[in-house]
């Protein structure tokens, strides 16, 4: 590029930049595809709930109750959320830290992805706010409760929030065709990933340690010391059955942007991530086989929580961790598939299990969600969804980034 | 290499301070509390009548609404707390006849509610009272998950939604009055004083009267000593109590877990940055031996 062509651009920088933003805000594709059909209905009565509930009340939307303050938006929202979330962590630990270039086709989906879960599912915790303008205290306030594991929690997301936002930033500027900044933002990339990861390790665990001064509240058999380590460890293959998951939907939805080389590397990552999810299976499990020998809970193995608990532990950890190894073994994509829904189920139970089901178990009056509480619910995830596909037709994120932006 | 070295002794180094810091924070909380003696109520359910004069005077006292009249203790009915009342009276029927018992907040020497805040909206005063402050708190409802005597209470039905609970009349206590409901007991089963004295009254009065009292002090050791102490004639299973309630603070659940948090956020960057350079390094070789 010659000088001349320079200042040229420069002229015409502002128009131009806003035509490219004007051009690029509408919507790209057929308004009538079922999702949308399915979704716009359910944001809208989504958003008139939420409005209600600020209007009104917590109690005017949930069942909510003095015994059981935190239901379903805490509970799956935001713990299993997160939880979900946790596949950022682990694939920029394998591509940045380990090295393992084999995964580097899926970083950029995934970083999204779980920047794109933080936004809306930990934005998901101000709905359940009662005093949501008073959120920046414990940020700005001189009122640090620093005695608090939600303090630590609510700092975490913030910065993770910053870093993934750094991590997928150098796609944004592809985007917008800034050269300088992608050059600065791709440097920042290692930078951010190390600080991702050690605030993923400790929010995720603090998550679970957010429970543990409901000693008497939590069932037994969910309850333990253990509670963190084992919140960090199925964070591991939670995230990792997203990926997989979410991997084999946009593979078909996106298939257009996705190029040859990638569609083939595609079937080698989800086996290598299949065999990640084989082991940490596997050390989950022990773990909580540890943990029920060391609360001594025999005794409550007959009873209905107990057959509950071993639906979870056969059912949703033993069955995926042997589907997860048959099927690496046999290369069988198909069943890595499903072995990922399982697990994701076993994840979802798991996290109710501790915050909803197993909270008060033993409570007159026990916790059920109203369908405004899963309506909203489904307002968030679909909001995100098209956020999602909004950023995917427009950023470089499945498809190759432009020749410019190469590596040497 | 040098560097990576050079970030692992940074990472010792810093760990050492992190864990050091840690330490020291468990010491001067414990010297806290022997600079300054907390207030404390002691409840005598021998001498408690049930006559609901302290849920009248507490309902003043805060301008809540005055008392149900229908709604009166019996035995075999639980009354609560909730977003409206903050103190209740409920009767049981024992193995030495109806026993009343007062529910309230217990003013826990290491609150978990408090513990459990993030923005210290709900913070134990140094005179004993554990307060809830208003343009602080955000409403997440932390503190009622982790209170093992479900005693913080939500406005569920508000959009600028307070917590309702207790607060020893601090207002009053700091002008040096008796909270409401101490001064308003007309049988004389509420005393108010340093905790100190309470225990020792406590103990007294279980000591003159070995026939009427069941001999424990609820409260003084439950949940690592509570503000409230309480006198029963029967075991205190039989009036509802909460005896599975663990002796130990309860922030000391979650302390080992924030221990643990300093020095993870100093090791671990360190040892990622090592395996990065450490294979990065490995990777290069190999290419090289390939070209």
């Amino acid at each position: 590029m010659s000088n001349s062509d320079i200042v040229l651009n420069r002229e015409n920088d502002r128009s131009s930049v806003w035509n490219f933003l004007v051009r690029e805000f509408k919507p790209k594709g057929k308004l009538f595809t079922p999702f949308n059909i399915i979704s716009i209905p359910v944001i809208i009565i989504g958003i008139i709930l939420i409005v209600i509930r600020f209007a009104k009340g917590l109690g005017a939307v949930t069942n909510l109750t003095q015994e059981t303050p935190w239901g379903l938006w805490i509970g799956f929202d935001v713990v299993t959320g997160v939880a979900f979330a946790g596949g950022a962590y682990v694939i920029t630990f394998m591509v940045y830290i380990l090295n393992l270039k084999k995964y580097h086709t899926i970083v950029r989906v995934t970083v999204l992805n779980g920047f794109l879960a933080y936004v809306f599912y930990a934005g998901a915790l101000l709905l359940d706010l009662g005093k949501p303008w008073n959120v920046i205290n414990p940020i700005i306030g001189n009122s640090f409760g620093v005695s608090s594991v939600l303090f630590l929690v609510a700092w975490h997301f913030l910065l993770y929030m910053i870093a993934e936002l750094i991590e997928f930033s150098p796609a944004i500027a592809e985007w917008l065709g800034a050269r300088k900044a992608r050059k600065i933002l791709s440097g920042m990339t290692l930078g951010a990933v190390i600080l991702g990861i050690t605030l993923s390790t400790l929010h995720q665990s603090g998550l679970g340690a957010l429970y543990l001064m409901a000693k008497e509240k939590i069932h037994p058999l969910w309850y333990s010391e253990f509670i963190p380590i084992l919140f960090f460890v199925s964070s591991i293959f939670a995230g990792l059955s997203m990926v997989i998951f979410e991997g084999s939907i946009s593979f078909k939805v996106f298939s257009d942007q996705i190029s040859e080389k990638n569609h083939k590397s595609h079937h080698d990552i989800i086996h290598g991530l299949a065999k990640i999810c084989t082991i940490t299976l596997f050390v989950y499990f022990f773990l909580q086989v540890l943990a029920f020998v060391h609360g001594k809970n025999y005794e409550y193995l007959n009873t209905r929580m107990g057959h509950w608990y071993l639906v979870e532990m056969i059912g949703f950890v033993l069955l995926p961790m042997t589907l997860f190894f048959y099927s690496y073994r046999k290369r069988n994509l198909l069943l890595i598939k499903i072995a990922a829904i399982v697990t994701m189920v076993g994840i979802i139970i798991n996290r109710l299990n501790v915050t909803v089901i197993g909270y008060n178990w033993d409570s007159v009056q026990h916790y059920y969600p109203t369908w405004k509480e899963i309506v909203v619910t489904l307002t968030i995830i679909f909001i995100e969804i098209w956020i999602f596909r909004w950023i995917i037709n427009r950023m470089p994120v499945l498809r190759d980034a432009p020749s410019w932006a190469k590596d040497k | 290499m040098s560097i990576n070295r050079r970030n692992f002794l940074k990472a010792l180094g810093l760990t050492g301070v992190a864990v050091g810091t840690g330490k020291k924070l468990s010491a001067s909380s414990v010297k806290k509390e022997n600079i300054k003696e907390f207030y404390a109520i002691l409840y005598d359910s021998t001498l408690c009548a049930g006559c609901q004069g302290c849920e009248w005077e507490c309902a003043l006292a805060h301008g809540l609404p005055d008392p149900d009249l229908e709604d009166i203790p019996e035995a075999g009915k639980i009354r609560k707390t909730n977003e409206n009342r903050r103190t209740v009276i409920n009767a049981f029927s024992t193995s030495k006849g109806e026993v009343y018992v007062k529910n309230s907040c217990k003013h826990c020497n290491q609150p978990a509610c408090s513990a459990a805040c993030l923005t210290q909206a709900m913070y134990k005063t140094e005179e004993g009272p554990v307060i809830w402050r208003d343009e602080k708190c955000m409403g997440c409802r932390y503190c009622m998950v982790s209170c093992p005597y479900d005693i913080p209470k939500f406005e569920y039905f508000s959009s600028n939604p307070n917590i309702q609970k207790c607060d020893m009349c601090f207002d009053r206590v700091k002008e040096g009055q008796l909270p409401a409901c101490v001064e308003g007991c007309p049988a004389g089963a509420l005393t108010f004083g340093t905790r100190k004295e309470m225990i020792a009254e406590a103990r007294k009065r279980i000591n003159d009267n070995p026939d009427m009292y069941y001999d424990h002090i609820y409260g003084e050791k439950e949940a690592g000593g509570t503000g409230v102490l309480y006198l029963s004639p029967v075991p205190f299973e039989e009036l509802g109590f909460n005896t599975e309630v663990m002796d130990k603070p309860y922030p000391e659940l979650t302390k080992g877990f924030l221990y643990s948090v300093p020095s993870i956020f100093v090791l671990w960057p360190a040892i990622l940055l090592g395996i990065h350079k450490a294979t990065n390094g490995k990777n290069k070789q190999l290419e090289e031996e390939n070209e």
